[in-house]
């Protein structure tokens, strides 16, 4: 079996009295799509902030690609190739879709500290940025600032800027939320394919997509991880079927 | 061209224009005010490298400023009365050496502050530059040594190779020099990588941590640089005045700074230039009225920040676009 | 040294730290409730100082000056409030910055209309005047030792007024959570002006107690209100607690790096260059304090927003 690139041991945080990650044990194989569902307050997004760098844990331990990343800070893991998109889209308003791109393309290529060349007659930066942005679909939208981009195309452009990074391995929350119907269609293709190139940690509160998508499927409940497993194992699952999709379906 | 690039290369062409015309009809004192606007403006293009570009809202930058000019008074002092400086350093009465001093001692004096204070962001910077800023202030009225409150007189007015420094022409171009070579590292920075990731970190913080990018960094070398620059036009100020006083550290000073790019348009090439002109064409023109000029430029202060967000280049120029 | 000496520099300490308390009180009390950063502040210290000065020059009464600065100060923050501070309170620090940096020339300038460019003189009131016999001998002016009385009494007050009554606990409903508060019922904006209004009183009450003890003019509230912030950057924005215990620890820390330093380095050095370094380094003391704690607790001492 494969070493998985992200693997997450005994992981816990608490807020005071509420455990918000519980021992959460997850792994990330290559070439898979993970998702990871609950209902709301479950903490996943605590979780993903403890993958990400930007909250720290009480204790447990975060591998990706066999380094332990826990004293790591968001900038650095990101060096090593981990592509994060934000619940919430998190990009420069005021910069174009390109420049977004661009600034992806510019950390992955090493240092920012060069003061002289100007970056818009770049080839080696804008090159490598439009061809992120055809194979999101967003080559028509490229001089547009973010801020004036859709909700939709604001996920793909975040997308986007986790291909630029030359990601080694995707976490993406939640990017379906306030897409359209065909909008959610086309990114369940993209994503589809996208798995080969790196492995997807997915959450993602669409059950239609995680269903058509997951290899494996964990559920977190309470901050606990109640049960991993394939789409069916995860739809008979009785504990599961108690826990969340009971009361939620 | 894009309408903002004309309306800077038009306020350049004007400021170089001016002392011309004001030659032509025997004013030098025009003269002496272009030199004035030059130099300011080169003061805030410094700090708008921070304050702009990477929405670094420092309050303290005339210390900054106040070390370019006690670099000036200093090594001007020294070679005049031709005591070493220390270690048996002489002084100098080059402007390129002191310059060139001025603007390492302003680095590692931002180097420090930043370190500290860029822990922080928020009201915190805000208040930590001021602060570091007020104790440089306090520093030089104390410390007998170089003039404390009295202030320090530069005798006669430093040397530049080929020039007569003493004419206000001469001094002005070199002040114009200067200012065109900040204003061409301002852009250049601007359009650079250091640039992109430096205004998408003034834009949004975590996105730039989440490509990778350390914000921290590059926002300690965008406020070392931004001082630097500053320092330089300190320098160019006690020559200026041909003297050199703490109220250069003031923290009204710093308010300046930050008023002639807010009244020219924040993180825009031709911002701190519209700002300076505008600002020293007001003073001008109020102070020979009246005494009490300051209380208008509060008031006119307060409508710009009120209703008229974007400064002079907002107006002229339209919205700042990024490519 | 006698200890007489020490004890008294203590005491100037503290009453120095109880009057920067009153400005970092109000200072911080319109950030944490408003969000708001407020340069103008030492230009309502400057109003109350003025107000007492005029009004007790014209009555000859340093109590109805004292009221008047109260009054003067509380109004001039209700007008401002008013008319400029709440249009900013949803703008970025710059622009608030920038306003109240204006505010600042047009206060300076327009008190030189009114009162001409020299200062005046506020007296101590008779009541007030003479000194008091400390235990080990020392004597202490009783204006001075009244000063730290006021000012322990107005921390006293405030932690009252904002863990007893309903004003306090929307002051506290305000600082957390600005939709809660509209949501119930509670007139936003009529807090807001009032929790200016308070925080601009005890600014002038500080002015007036600090016009007897130096000369009245323009611009003497500058200093104290950056001397303030670096109070409020100690204790953490937003906490009243953090600026006592701020305000008392700069206050002691400044007078007794100025009056120990010089003679800490008179033992090794010439008493001239001894007085001058001393002096150099006394000036830079609390800014040095406020570099370590920043380096151990970005947020300050006891920061209420986090």
């Amino acid at each position: 079996m494969a070493e998985p690139v992200l693997d997450i041991r005994g992981l816990k945080k608490s807020f005071g009295a509420l455990k918000a990650t519980d021992d959460v044990n997850l792994d990330l194989k290559p070439g898979e799509i993970h998702a990871l569902i609950g209902p709301n307050g479950a903490g996943k997004s605590t979780l993903i902030h403890q993958i990400a760098g930007t909250l720290m844990p009480d204790s447990g331990e975060v591998r990706f690609l066999g380094r332990d990343v826990l004293r790591m800070g968001v900038a650095e893991r990101a060096c090593l190739g981990l592509g994060r998109t934000f619940q919430v889209s998190s990009l420069a308003p005021e910069f174009s879709a390109l420049r977004n791109v661009m600034l992806a393309v510019q950390a992955r290529q090493g240092s920012s500290f060069r003061f002289f060349r100007p970056v818009m007659s770049d080839r080696t930066l804008t090159g490598p940025a439009m061809e992120a942005l055809e194979r999101v679909g967003l080559q028509d939208r490229a001089a547009i600032p973010a801020a004036e981009l859709s909700h939709g195309e604001r996920r793909q452009l975040e997308i986007a800027v986790a291909l630029a990074l030359g990601a080694r391995a995707f976490l993406l929350d939640e990017p379906m939320a306030g897409m359209g119907p065909e909008g959610s269609r086309a990114l369940t293709a993209f994503l589809h394919d996208l798995r080969h190139e790196a492995p997807i940690l997915l959450v993602e509160h669409d059950m239609e997509a995680v269903f058509a998508l997951a290899d494996r499927i964990s559920v977190l409940v309470y901050g606990r991880v109640i049960a991993t497993g394939t789409v069916e194992e995860i739809r008979s699952d009785p504990a599961v079927r108690e826990a969340y999709l009971g009361d939620a379906a | 061209m894009t309408r903002e690039a004309i309306v800077t290369a038009v306020l350049i062409a004007a400021l170089l224009a001016a002392p011309f015309a004001a030659q032509a009809i025997d004013e030098p004192f025009y003269i002496t005010l272009a030199t004035r606007i030059a130099i300011l403006a080169l003061a805030a293009t410094g700090l708008n490298i921070a304050l702009g570009l990477g929405g670094l809202v420092s309050f303290g930058h005339a210390a900054f400023f106040g070390i370019g000019g006690y670099a000036a008074g200093i090594l001007a002092t020294h070679a005049f009365n031709g005591e070493p400086l220390f270690l048996g350093l002489p002084g100098t009465n080059d402007m390129i050496v002191i310059w060139i001093v001025g603007a390492l001692a302003a680095g590692a004096a931002a180097s420090l502050i930043g370190l500290i204070s860029l822990r922080t962001s928020g009201v915190y910077f805000i208040m930590i530059t001021l602060a570091f800023a007020q104790m440089v202030y306090y520093f030089a009225i104390s410390w007998p040594a170089y003039g404390g409150e009295d202030g320090l007189s530069i005798y006669v007015r430093n040397a530049f190779p080929g020039a007569n420094t003493l004419a206000p022409m001469p001094f002005f171009l070199i002040c114009f020099g200067v200012l065109c070579t900040g204003l061409a590292a301002f852009r250049s920075l601007m359009n650079s990588r250091f640039g992109a990731a430096l205004q998408a970190g003034r834009q949004n913080e975590v996105r730039l941590a989440a490509v990778g990018i350390a914000p921290f960094t590059i926002r300690l070398a965008a406020f070392v640089i931004s001082a630097m620059l500053t320092a330089v036009a300190g320098a160019l100020f006690a020559d200026l005045n041909r003297f050199v006083s703490p109220s250069m550290l003031s923290w009204h000073m710093s308010g300046e700074l930050i008023v002639l790019i807010i009244l020219g348009g924040v993180g825009r090439l031709g911002g701190p230039l519209a700002g300076a002109a505008l600002f020293v064409l007001f003073e001008f023109a109020l102070g020979g009225i009246t005494e009490r000029w300051q209380l208008f430029l509060g008031l006119v202060l307060l409508g710009v920040v009120l209703f008229a967000r974007g400064g002079v280049m907002g107006l002229l120029a339209g919205r700042a676009r990024h490519g | 040294m006698s200890t007489a000496l020490l004890i008294e520099q203590i005491l100037n300490g503290l009453q120095f730290g109880v009057m920067l308390f009153l400005m970092a009180a109000g200072l911080t009390l319109i950030f944490g409730v408003m969000g708001l950063i407020n340069l103008a502040h030492g230009s309502l210290f400057m109003v109350g100082a003025f107000a007492c000065a005029a009004v007790a020059a014209a009555t000859g009464s340093f109590w109805l000056g004292l009221v008047a600065s109260l009054a003067a100060a509380a109004a001039a923050g209700a007008v401002i409030e008013i008319l400029v501070i709440r249009r900013l309170y949803d703008r970025d620090h710059l622009d608030q910055v920038l306003a109240t940096f204006a505010l600042i020339l047009i206060f300076s300038e327009g008190t030189r209309w009114v009162f001409g460019s020299f200062p005046l003189y506020l007296d101590i009131p008779p009541l007030l005047s003479g000194a008091v016999r400390l235990p080990g001998g020392a004597s202490y002016p009783l204006y001075r030792l009244a000063v730290i009385g006021v000012g322990v009494a107005v921390a006293v007050g405030l932690y009252l007024l904002i863990s007893r009554t309903r004003l306090g606990m929307r002051i506290r409903a305000g600082e957390s959570d600005r939709e809660m508060i509209a949501a119930l019922g509670v007139d936003i904006r009529t807090l807001y002006t009032l929790v200016f209004a308070l925080g601009a009183a005890l600014a002038g009450l500080a002015g007036a107690l600090v016009g007897a003890l130096q000369s009245v003019q323009v611009g003497m509230g500058e200093p104290v209100l950056i001397l303030a912030f670096v109070v409020i950057v100690i204790g953490g924005i937003g906490s009243i607690k953090g600026a006592l215990i701020g305000s008392l620890l700069v206050g002691v820390t400044e007078t007794l790096g100025r009056f120990l330093l010089p003679r800490f380095f008179a033992v090794f050095i010439e008493p001239s260059d001894a007085a001058a370094i001393g002096a150099a380094i006394a000036s830079m003391l609390i800014y040095i304090v406020m570099a370590l704690v920043l380096a151990v607790r970005p947020q300050g001492l006891f920061s209420a927003n986090g």
